[in-house]
Parts: structure tokens; sequence; C-alpha cells
């Protein structure tokens, strides 16, 4: 091994930033095959129904048409993915708006739109449900025998025991919203179709091999005659987890039907529209509270909406319910978690997977729970935290030297928490701008929950070219977050050569192998790791084969590369996942080692209330967390800002606002993301313990500030306000009305003092 | 879309476009990013929302940031129109493309050209700007993925480099 400056912990430029930055990029908008049409998506106008009758309008040219329906699909008429019970174009019954039902195809796109509207459906129309409460009354079944889709129970402890011995109970319910990913680039996809060769995708994807399972059961196709090619994503997030597969099913029935390559590019409405969002939430936490602020136990009921189809509902589901304890010490908890159906397009991924939500919860609990005892928030969280060697709602063992305490007081000292505060009490008093504090301390686990990644047994590969150069083989996608980048300093890290002697293969699934999905946080942490040990499996052959020493330099390793191709062809060197041993899971109980490794973070949102306007501005942020090593400085902090951003749009920008299960504001105009101009600078730092898991002590990264910025931030508010909010998105109008309801103006606000315990909540407050 | 095609004839219009003289044949209300993209292949204005809010398929005529896709192509007529394909001269990156490069500016790339030809128009306009100057004049044009302070931090990056060189 060569020695000298290290390529992991530098932050080396973006592999593919000179494309992007010069607009050379090839995203799939951008891709032209000859003889090419374009596909476009009938889609349901009401909730629930049977379909009567199909009628194709008069004034369009039909036969210059391809039109696609159920009946076309040659193999199942599902999108394969856990339960497969989503169709890929409903046959008799629609279970949502924009469900898909006919497809259409023709060289001319500007033709499209009018054909579409073109098509009259009639209905007859069942009783739909939009609510998790309309879903738990069952007044409607809408999915299986009890619009059930999944449920959990993670218990540990008596919880039942704690109450008699409680000096407080605190209750409260919290609620999150859906919320639209809201990548730049709309999903799009390209198939092309031939009889010997199969079926060909090209897409904005995060999923490669999600995509090629749902082709091979949906066009009843053998593994080789299905490929799956990602191009240059424009963003996802999530959103391009899932349902990438159904848009490339579409295209591909229509390649298939016509004989010619199809592309389907959404439009913004149809995106937000029709695709997947953030699973709305309900929370409520009963805690068994001791004087001195100690957490006796307590019950969590954990439910989301998940829509219309299960999809990845369970999965999310799970996520939320282990990350709903938070980071603190539970002596007894019983978590009861439920996913449920309603009439709604499905809700489905997007970064931090449920636990955005049932952390809201907890961390907003937290705060009233301070309250109940006197403690101060600061206090009540230190009281609580985590230590090493106690364990997780799920009696996972906390074995790294975390130190939450030491964190949070950083992160209060960085962002001046204690004489702010203070400040901003005086401050208060009068003026019309109210200002407070708020702090959120939480874990986000990397990787796929449980056996999750045993059972995906990702394989990677590395490739000795015959140039001299590597090449990483792996189905694992870039799309902003810096994959290309990391993973190629891994490899050039563990061969001891340069960065730029590293290339990374397209995903495409007729050359890489199935790295798993590129989703939880796993990229760096499960998948650099495989890199890893395949790159380590080239230098050993060519050591083995005698063409190269132990110690050796860049120009050597090239030059027994070349000799090895030369002597050999193809050299490739495979590496499988493996679960470490002492890593231990019960599916059955979920009980034991949820995720290899859990970051730590602890946020803190200074909050400025305009009560002219009612409007929050967030004026600053301090962002902390341990994410084991960090190995690209410049990348790790941009993804905790963007996590920041997305945050505080969930928090208090972006509302979707729904009627009879349809998204009434589908439009970058009236569905509101934060701008340059919205958001404060977001200060970023970083604890490094290190994590035995993962690439050169990488944890994963990507989801974990997502979760903690909107709890901090209404924590922040209610301090501003002395009024308390628990639901997701706060909107000035909701402000506006809850002081106008509970009758508070300026000078009832000034003089309050401490924290209102308005009442108003539907159940419990602080008893 | 369809209304820019209803019973019209396409029409022979002249622009520059980084720095070449076109002329070619059009619909006089198609909109400058389809034609952009699909007559001239100059396909790194992007359609991000189709309404003039996300800012992606920004391009400059004679020197003012428009989206594109709200810019009938006959308005352009006799104009001279820079897009992200023009900036870099040969194969040296243009200072905001570098300084993007080095400070995280671009993620996913899909607002990249339109987030740098609307950095190239601020600096135009105002060469020193604060940081706060450059939230407000960068505020057209929506990222999902930086939070925008590693663009900030490429502008003004990019402005020292403009007033030392």
């Amino acid at each position: 091994m060569t020695s000298g400056n290290h390529i992991v912990g530098n932050s080396v430029p973006r592999k593919e930033g000179r494309d992007k930055v010069t607009g050379r990029s090839q995203y799939v908008d951008d891709m032209v095959l000859p003889n090419m049409l374009f596909g476009a998506t009938v889609r349901s106008q009401i909730p629930r129904g049977r379909i009567r009758k199909i009628t194709f309008g008069p004034k369009v040219a039909w036969d210059e048409f391809v039109i696609v329906s159920a009946k076309d699909i040659p193999g199942k008429n599902c999108i394969a993915l856990i339960g497969d019970d989503q169709p890929c174009l409903a046959n008799e019954f629609v279970n949502h708006p924009e469900e898909p039902i006919l497809l259409l195809a023709h060289p001319d796109r500007h033709v499209l739109p009018t054909a579409v509207e073109s098509i009259t459906i009639e209905y007859d129309p069942l009783p739909a449900i939009f609510t998790i409460e309309e879903s738990e009354r069952c007044s409607e079944i809408v999915w299986g025998e009890d619009n059930i889709f999944k449920t959990y129970l993670i218990e540990k402890g008596e919880v039942d025991g704690v109450w008699a011995k409680a000096d407080s109970i605190v209750e409260g319910e919290y609620t999150t919203g859906a919320q639209e990913q809201l990548y730049i680039e709309n999903n799009g996809m390209i198939a092309a179709f031939d009889a010997a060769g199969g079926i060909t995708v090209w897409g904005s994807l995060q999923c490669p091999y999600y995509i090629h399972k749902a082709l091979m059961a949906l066009c009843d196709l053998p593994a080789e005659k299905v490929r799956v090619v990602q191009m240059e994503t424009g963003g996802a997030f999530g959103g391009k987890e899932e349902y990438p597969s159904m848009i490339a099913a579409h295209a591909a029935l229509l390649a298939m039907k016509s004989g010619r390559p199809v592309k389907i590019i959404y439009d913004r409405m149809e995106d937000m529209a029709a695709t997947t969002k953030r699973h709305p939430s309900r929370t409520r936490i009963r805690t068994a509270v001791s004087k001195d602020g100690k957490i006796l136990g307590g019950e969590i009921d954990f439910t989301i909406d998940g829509g219309a189809y299960a999809t990845l509902s369970s999965v999310v589901l799970s996520r939320g319910a282990i990350h709903a304890g938070g980071p603190y010490d539970w002596p007894s908890v019983r978590i009861r978690a439920k996913a449920v159906a309603t009439n709604a397009p499905p809700h489905g991924a997007f970064r931090g997977f449920g636990a955005p939500q049932s952390l809201f919860a907890m961390e907003r609990h937290m705060d009233r729970v301070a309250q109940a005892v006197g403690l101060s928030p600061v206090e009540i969280r230190r009281r609580n935290f985590l230590q090493p060697g106690q364990t997780t709602t799920t009696e996972q063992v906390v074995r790294e030297p975390i130190d939450l305490g030491k964190l949070l007081d950083r992160a209060l000292e960085a962002s001046e928490y204690h004489s702010k505060k203070q400040r901003f009490a005086n401050e208060n008093q009068s003026g019309t701008f109210r200002k407070g504090m708020g702090i959120a301390a939480f874990l986000h686990g990397a990787g796929f929950t449980g056996s999750g990644e045993r059972y995906l047994s990702s394989v990677v590969g590395v490739e000795g070219c015959a140039d001299g150069s590597v090449r990483v083989l792996v189905s694992s996608t870039e799309f902003g977050q810096g994959t290309k980048t990391v993973l190629s300093q891994i490899a050039a890290e563990a061969l001891g050569l340069s960065y730029e002697s590293v290339s990374m293969a397209q995903p495409d699934t007729l050359e890489v192998p199935n790295s798993g999905p590129t989703v939880a946080s796993r990229t760096v942490m499960v998948v650099g790791k495989l890199v890893q040990s395949a790159a380590w499996g080239i230098r050993q052959t060519l050591i083995s084969s005698n063409l190269l020493r132990d110690a050796y330099t860049v120009d050597e390793f090239r030059a027994a590369c070349q000799r090895y191709v030369a002597a050999h062809g193809e050299f490739r060197s495979w590496s499988r996942y493996e679960a470490p041993s002492d890593i231990f899971w019960d599916d059955q109980k979920y009980r034991g080692e949820a995720y290899a490794a859990f970051a730590w973070a602890v946020y803190v949102a200074e909050v400025t209330v305009d009560l002219t306007t009612y409007s929050v501005a967030v004026e600053d942020f301090v962002a902390l967390q341990e994410v084991g090593k960090v190995l690209h400085p410049l990348f790790a902090r941009g993804q905790i800002i963007g996590g920041v951003a997305q945050a505080i749009g969930f928090s208090l920008y972006e509302k979707v606002v729904w009627q009879n299960g349809r998204m009434q504001n589908s439009q970058m105009t009236n569905y509101i993301m934060p701008t340059s101009s919205d958001l404060p600078p977001i200060r970023v730092l970083f604890e490094e313990l290190g994590n035995v898991y993962g690439a050169y002590g990488a944890k994963g990264i990507g989801e974990l500030p997502m979760d903690g910025p909107a709890p901090a931030i209404l924590n922040a508010v209610e301090d501003a306000l002395g009024v308390r909010f628990d639901s997701i998105p706060l909107l000035p109008e909701e402000i506006m009305n809850r002081l106008n309801l509970d009758g508070l103006n300026l000078d009832g606000l000034a003089a309050s003092s401490g924290y209102s315990d308005s009442g108003a909540e539907s159940i419990g407050g602080v008893r | 879309m369809s209304d820019s095609r209803d019973g019209r004839a396409k029409v022979e219009i002249s622009f520059t476009v980084n720095g070449e003289l076109r002329t070619l044949h059009a619909y006089p209300m198609e909109r400058l990013l389809d034609v952009l993209r699909q007559q001239l292949k100059l396909t790194g204005a992007k359609e991000g929302c189709g309404e003039g809010e996300c800012g992606s398929c920004s391009v400059l005529v004679d020197g003012v940031l428009v989206n594109s896709c709200l810019v009938p192509v006959l308005q352009v007529h006799g104009s001279s129109v820079v897009t992200i394909e023009g900036l870099a001269a040969g194969g040296t990156l243009h200072v905001v493309q570098e300084a993007f490069l080095e400070c995280g500016g671009a993620q996913c790339g899909i607002c990249t050209p339109g987030m740098i030809l609307a950095a190239c128009h601020l600096l135009n306009t105002n060469p020193k700007p604060t940081s706060e100057e450059v939230r407000e004049g960068l505020s057209g044009n929506l990222c999902r993925c930086t939070g925008y302070s590693q663009i900030v931090e490429a502008v003004m990056e990019a402005a020292r480099r403009r007033t030392a060189a």
C-alpha cells in the first residue's frame, strides 16, 4: 500500500460535477431515440368506484394513437413491490383519484393533452374515505378486511404497572401532513422493446432493481430480457424509490404494443397530483413521569395514512415506530403502530421514511413533559438521554460511547441558547415580533431495518480495467447526494490509488450487480463497506498472481492491472453483504438490533413570529450531529443543510390541500417550498465517533436532517408565543386562527409569562 | 401548449444563440424553451414547472434573465440568447461554474444551469453583493437539494475571484 494523503475525509471534486455545471449531463428528457413516441396517462377522476364506460371523443384522430388498457398487459397487472396489490392499470375498479386507467402514445407530444381530455370515463361511484379517523371507523372498507395495511407492537418492560407510580401523566396528540418531495426534475421514463432483446427502460430513478423486478412480473419476461438504466437524476428524496416502477411499466406497455420507443415525461401538475408523498401521521403519546423528570414508561400510538394501496407503507411504519421513542431511556414502553388505507393516491418514501413523523411527536411531547414537571426543555432531555449500555425501545443495547449530554451542551453553546432565551423573554414583552428558541434531540438508524440488509444480500463489484484504472459496479444511484464521488473515494482509498483513477459504471442492470436500493441512508455505510472489500479483492488477486508486491506505487498497480487483464481478460471482484455476527433481530417480537448504527443529533432553532402577518421566520439554525466519520466534508454539510431546508418546508410552508383524495394545489405556485430568501444560514457541526460497521467509520447521513427541524421550530414557536401548536405544517392562518380563538391579543401575549396551557387540544393536555 | 400551434403557420425567426446566428422555423408562440431543447438540441435549460416559478429554464436574453418557458420564441427575434452551453469558453469553465463545483453549489444538477445563469446575471448587475443580496437575487430559482447555503457561498466566491482578477 502506498501511504500519503488520505482520500476519504477530503472534499474531492464531484465526479459528475463538470457535466452538471456545463449543462452536459443527460437527464431522461434530454434523451431522444429515433422514431420515438410520447406517452400520456389517462387517470381516474374520482376517488373510488367501478368503471362503467369509456368513450373516446369524436374530435380526435384515434387511429394515430397507440392505446393501452389493462387487457394489454402480458403478465400480472400489478406493480410488484412488497404486497403486489397496486394495479399497473385499473381494470374494473378505481381506488383513488389519479389512478392510471389507459395509456396513449403519439409521435407529437403536443396533441396528447387534448387527447387525454377527450376521453370520458363514466363510473358507478362508491363511498370513499379520506382520513385516518374515517379509515379506523371502518364505516367503509376500502382495503382488505379492516382497512389496515400493517400493524406492529413493540413492548419493553411492564408498562401497565407504571401509571400508579407516576407523579405526572402527560398526554399529547401530534399530527403531520403530507409533503411533496418536489425534486426539480419531474418523473420520466423511456422504454424500447424488441422481441429478441426484450425491454429496456432509461429513466429518472433511485432503484434500478425495483423496476427490474416490476417489469419482469408485468411483462412476463425473464431477468435477462429486462434492462433498466438510470439517467442523470434531478433529485429524488425517496420520491423516485417506488413510483418510477409504475412509469416504467406504462412506457414498457406502450413500447411493446407500438414496437417503437416511448417517452413519458410528467409535467409538474401530474407529478405532484399522481405520485407519492410523505405519509400523513397521527401520534398519541402518554407518559408516566417522576417528579424529578424521569420517564418511567409510556404508550405511543403511531398511525399513518398509506393511501389506497399498501406499496411501502409497512416499512415506513416500521421505521417510524422504531424511532418513536426518540433518543431516550424508556424503562418500559408499548408502541402500537398502524398503517391504514384511505382513497388518496398511495403515500410513499420520502427522506426520513416515517421517522420525521414520529420524532416530531416525541420531541414536541418532551417539551410538554418538561412543563408538567417544571423543568426546562434542556433539563428534561438531559435527564432522560440514552446512555451507553442502556437499551432502545426495541432493547438494542447502545454499544458506542455516545454522550448526548455533551452533544446538547455543544449545540446550546453554538446557538447561544441560554443567553438568547433570556434576552427574548425580556424583549417579547412588547412590539409586534416575538422570538423564541427551541431544541430537538433525535437519532436516525442507518441501513435497512432489522433483518432487511440480510434479505437484500447486496452485491458490489470492482473491476480492474485494461488501461489499469478501476471501475466500481453498483446499482446504487447518484441523485445529488454524492454516491459516485464517495464510493470512488472509498475504492481509491482501499487500493491506495488516486481518486481520478477510479470511475463509476452507469447503473445499468445489464452491467452492474444488485447493490440494493439507494434509500435508507445505506449507501455510504453498507454499500461503501462492500466497495471497500471488493476493492481489496482486486488487490489480493494481483498480489497472489505475483503481479504486485504488498507495498506498491500507483504506477505499479496500474501496470499490474494491465498485465492481469491482458493475460486473463475481464477482471472483476465481487463482495456480498454478510450480516455482522453480533447483530440480532427478532421479526416476530420486533425486538433486537434494529439498525447496525444510529446517527445522533441535537438541533436548535431560533424563530421570530410576526404578529402582524402571523408568519414564522427561522432566524438561525444550529445542526449538530454525530454521524461516524465524515468521508466528504463538503457533501456531508450539503446534505445536512439541504435536509434542514426541506424540513423547514415541512414545518412552516408545505401544505398539501386535499379535496376528496385529490391534491388541489399541485403547482409550484401554490404548493410553496422555501426559496433562498426564506432560509437562514444553517450552521452545521459534526461529532465523529466512528462506526465499526461502516466504510472507514461512516454512518448514514442523508435522512437524519429531516427528523429534527420540525419539532425544534415548533418548540421555538411555543417559546415565542406561549401557545402550543402540535400540528404541521404550521401556516400563518393556523397561528392567526389559534391566537384569535384563544382571545389572545398583543397585550395578552405580552402579559403571559412562561407557557399557556390553553386546553384547546383534543385530548389530555397536561394532567 | 396546443394553442401555440392551432391554425398558425411556422415563421422564420433569427436570433443569436451563444454567439452564433441561428435562423429557424417555429410557431410564433412556441416556447423558447422548447425551441432551444428540441430544435437547437441545447438541453441545458430544463423544464421544472412550466409556469415560471422554479427558474430551471432560465436563460439570458440580451443580458436579461428570463424564464424560457414563458417566452414565445418570436419575442427573441433579433436578440442574443445565452444558455448554459455558451458559458464555458472552450474547455475553460466560467468563474461561476468553477465556484459552483468547488463550493458544493451543484448537487443533483437539475437547477444548476438556471441557477448559474441567474448568478451570472446577478454579478453582472451587482459585482460585489452581500450574501443577503445573493439570497434575494437568486430567490426566483428553486433548489430542493442544497438548502441554498453552498450556492450562496459559490456566488460570493465567484464575486471575490472576479473582482480580484
